[in-house]
């Protein structure tokens, strides 16, 4: 199995025409992604990637079939109306790649979201990927990529920079390790889907046995993972890495910042706290491969 | 992210009928008297720096009179305070303080909602209140859509033990304060100390609002310059490139500046990264080597060739930098040809004067590094590319020993380029593609129209022209792959040339000539 995205999720792409929207369509398609439409307003009755373009989502909608996810390709001053189109439509899943979205965009967005049901990844996310089955956004870049560099297996890995993402994926792949469902939870402060999220997902897909995750310096995302595992709601084997060792300190958004964090936020803090519920936590990015295959051999045994 | 100064915040405030103190922003000794003299009693003088504990290093002092007033501002205006100079001063009467508050907006990743913070003591070392007498603060969630409701900001009041009449007051000042920082978009919005005076009327005695670095461009009244939070004032260079930023959307471009004022041989290196968490790793490969670092620059989110241009010339305009890497996660999903291109530009204009590794892993890597390594030979300094499976630690190896050995051909200064003769030109989003038909009659290769990532040239008579409208070229059709102007002078006569602007440099660069 796999976690948020497989073949058969129907998927709707908003933005479609655009520069990225249009290259990250022809790598979803090639990967094995059901795209079944697009949005983009104004551009409706045109076709791209053989792919039919719609006016609004709820023509989309009505016109391709239900739509289970949707993935924005949207200029970052127009995520906002975009995703809320989306959500009121009745998808259930949206990933937003942008950045520079608005916090308080993003607010509105969660608000909708919760309200809704539906949950989202990013903003500011290169997407998800299934080996071999799909992928929503841009991990791999194009397809023939994406397939040479991961495969399924037993590790659900999760990331907070893009660009690691595939890099954990594809060097666990080098050692023959492969993955269920491959996440980067977006760069920005606030994301829909943070760690604690998806590690909880991972908790309910039966074929992840193990979890990867790149950490990184802010937010309290990493502290909340080993919240989840000290209450027992996240059971499976953890292998983290933490960035940001170097960097002087997270950035901190004034006093108010700092009683909200609670000393939350920091490297030390972060490993420490990982480290005392259990967690495997690695000093040196090039040990995840290394730990992760002792972590799995563990479990056979 | 993106500070006021206390003034420009408490303009905000006043908007949103939160007092504040009489007074106004001076940026001379001559305007502060007169403000003094308006106010026509004892006033504060306030240095307008982005720093904590202005009071410990002088810049908040007390003026008897306007003559006071004049004299300290010209002891303050000019000063240094951790690295920022003062050039303003803010004038107010002096509050006859009774009891001090704290209160706040912020921005909660956990609850994904913004929260207001009270605190019934306010003043310096509001954290270890918070810490030691949770008693004394007290929080509230705020539902994005609704907003703060009234009842809301007077319980958030209540539960820290205010009463009566001070009650309706501050939770009435509490959700202005909130209403200001939603409008503004704030990252956070503090209001400390919270003053009320002996004669019982509240003002916000001090202010520190942030604005979102994304929201910025919502606010242009706002006047921000740049929007990005540093400790210090953005140097000329860091203008120049935030301008490049603001300007074309397409992929990220950041660049912050690390050091100032070093010369060749001090172990300064022009970093150039992509993506975050790659970024850090690679740049503690040059740090373990006991390199320094000029420049943090970020250049993804599949950028176009003309930003990554645009940032190699710019970070090659530190004339003290002893090498020049790029590196970021290793296995990247944009297609990595482009940044290769664009770097090729950038080396070639500048004529690259000191070795470059280059390390473009992911998508496309071989084209990328066959792009990188068809250039070497044409450029002065050594350059070397590499992909996914060559770590950033061997990388930056590399670059260490290229800077050892200290090798530099020694190559002809190119002819400069000829005087078009027939032009054919047509804009791209963010430059102008020039093609010299007198030249491309020459060129059997039309390597400019295979190569042409969204194929939008075509040949007519031979001669490459667009096959889309000017309109749509300009608007994003064109997506400055560089492969006319790169390809073409690999591969082809050197009839295609894009011209990339970039405000500023220039004069920048004459400027550094002239010192």
């Amino acid at each position: 199995m796999s976690i948020l995205i497989d073949e058969q999720k129907r998927v709707l792409v908003q933005g479609i025409t655009g520069r990225e929207g249009r290259a990250r369509t022809v790598l979803m398609k090639e990967y094995g992604t059901s795209v079944v439409a697009g949005c983009t307003p104004g551009r409706g009755g045109e076709e791209v990637e053989g792919i039919p373009v719609f006016d609004t989502v709820l023509e989309a909608w009505e016109e391709a079939g239900p739509l289970g996810v949707s993935v924005l390709f949207i200029p970052a001053p127009l995520v906002k109306s975009a995703a809320l189109e989306a959500i009121d439509a009745g998808v259930k899943l949206l990933v937003i790649i942008p950045d520079r979205v608005p916090i308080y965009d993003v607010l509105v967005i969660a608000k909708a979201a919760q309200e809704a049901g539906a949950r989202f990844v990013g903003p500011n996310t290169l997407g998800v990927l299934s080996p071999d089955k799909a992928v929503l956004g841009m991990i791999g870049g194009r397809a023939a990529s994406a397939r040479s560099w991961f495969f399924p297996g037993p590790v659900g890995v999760t990331s907070r920079s893009g660009g690691i993402t595939s890099a954990m994926a594809y060097y666990l792949a080098q050692e023959g390790i492969g993955a269920t469902t491959l996440i980067h939870v977006g760069g920005d402060a606030v994301v829909g889907l943070p760690h604690p999220e998806v590690v909880k997902l991972f908790e309910a897909d039966p074929d992840t046995k193990a979890v990867v995750m790149f950490g990184e310096i802010g937010t309290s995302q990493e502290e909340q993972v080993a919240d989840l595992i000290e209450a027992g709601q996240f059971t499976k084997p953890l292998v983290a890495f933490i960035g940001g060792k170097a960097a002087k300190s997270g950035t901190r958004f004034s006093h108010a910042g700092a009683i909200i964090e609670g000393g939350r936020g920091t490297h030390e803090g972060k490993v420490q706290r990982l480290r005392e519920v259990g967690a495997v936590v690695v000093d040196s990015f090039g040990d995840i491969p290394k730990a992760t295959k002792e972590v799995l051999q563990k479990l056979d045994s | 992210m993106a500070r006021l100064h206390e003034y420009q915040g408490k303009e905000l405030l006043k908007k949103r009928k939160v007092p504040v103190p009489k007074g106004s922003v001076a940026s001379s000794p001559d305007e502060a008297r007169r403000i003094a003299e308006e106010i026509g009693d004892e006033v504060m003088v306030k240095a307008q720096v982005w720093v904590t504990g202005r009071a410990g290093m002088g810049g908040i002092k007390r003026a008897a009179n306007p003559e006071e007033a004049e004299a300290i501002a010209q002891q303050m205006l000019g000063m240094a305070a951790k690295g920022f100079v003062v050039e303003q001063v803010l004038v107010e009467e002096r509050l006859d303080i009774e009891r001090e508050f704290y209160a706040g907006v912020i921005i909660d990743d956990r609850a994904r909602a913004p929260v207001v913070i009270f605190s019934s003591t306010g003043g310096t070392g509001i954290e270890e209140i918070a810490r030691e007498h949770p008693d004394k603060v007290a929080r509230v969630e705020v539902d994005i859509v609704e907003g703060l409701q009234d009842y809301q900001a007077r319980d958030l009041v209540r539960r820290v033990g205010i009463h009566g009449r001070l009650l309706r007051d501050l939770g009435g000042l509490v959700k202005n304060l909130y209403d200001v920082a939603r409008t503004f978009e704030a990252r956070a919005a503090e209001i400390n100390p919270l003053v009320v005076t002996r004669d019982g009327k509240l003002y916000a005695a001090d202010c520190r609002i942030t604005v979102d670095d994304y929201a910025v461009f919502r606010h242009p009244d706002l006047g921000i310059e740049i929007a990005r939070e540093f400790d210090r004032p953005p140097t000329e260079l860091e203008k120049i490139a935030y301008q490049v930023e603001a300007e074309d959307y397409r992929g990220t471009f950041y660049f912050i500046q690390m050091a100032d004022d070093f010369g060749r041989g001090e172990g300064y290196i022009g970093f150039h990264g992509a993506g975050g968490g790659g970024s850090m790793m690679s740049m503690d490969a040059l740090l373990s080597r006991d390199y320094k670092l000029a420049t943090y620059v970020d250049t993804s989110g599949n950028p176009p060739a003309s930003k990554v241009y645009r940032a190699a010339r710019i970070v090659l305009s530190l004339p003290g930098i002893d090498g020049y890497f790029a590196s970021g996660s290793g296995v990247a999903s944009q297609e990595q040809f482009h940044s290769a291109r664009g770097f090729v530009k950038a080396f070639l204009e500048q004529r690259l004067s000191v070795p470059a590794v280059i390390r473009l892993g992911g998508n496309m890597e071989e084209k990328a590094i066959e792009i990188l390594e068809r250039a070497a030979p044409e450029i002065p300094a050594p350059l070397e590319a590499y992909g996914k499976d060559d770590t950033a630690d061997f990388c930056a190896e590399r670059l260490d020993n290229l800077i050892k050995e200290g090798k530099i051909k020694d190559l002809p200064m190119p002819a400069p380029r000829p005087e078009t003769r027939e032009p054919y030109t047509f804009e791209s989003p963010t430059g102008t593609v020039t093609y010299d038909h007198a030249i491309c009659d020459t060129c059997e290769s039309k390597v400019c129209v295979e190569t042409c990532v969204r194929q939008i040239l075509k040949l007519e008579d031979g001669r490459p022209m667009l096959d889309i409208s000017r309109e749509d070229a300009k608007r994003g059709r064109c997506i400055e792959c560089l492969a006319c102007e790169v390809e073409c002078q690999f591969e082809g006569k050197g009839g295609g040339f894009v011209d990339l602007p970039i405000p500023g440099l220039g004069e920048y660069r004459k400027s550094l000539v002239k010192h």
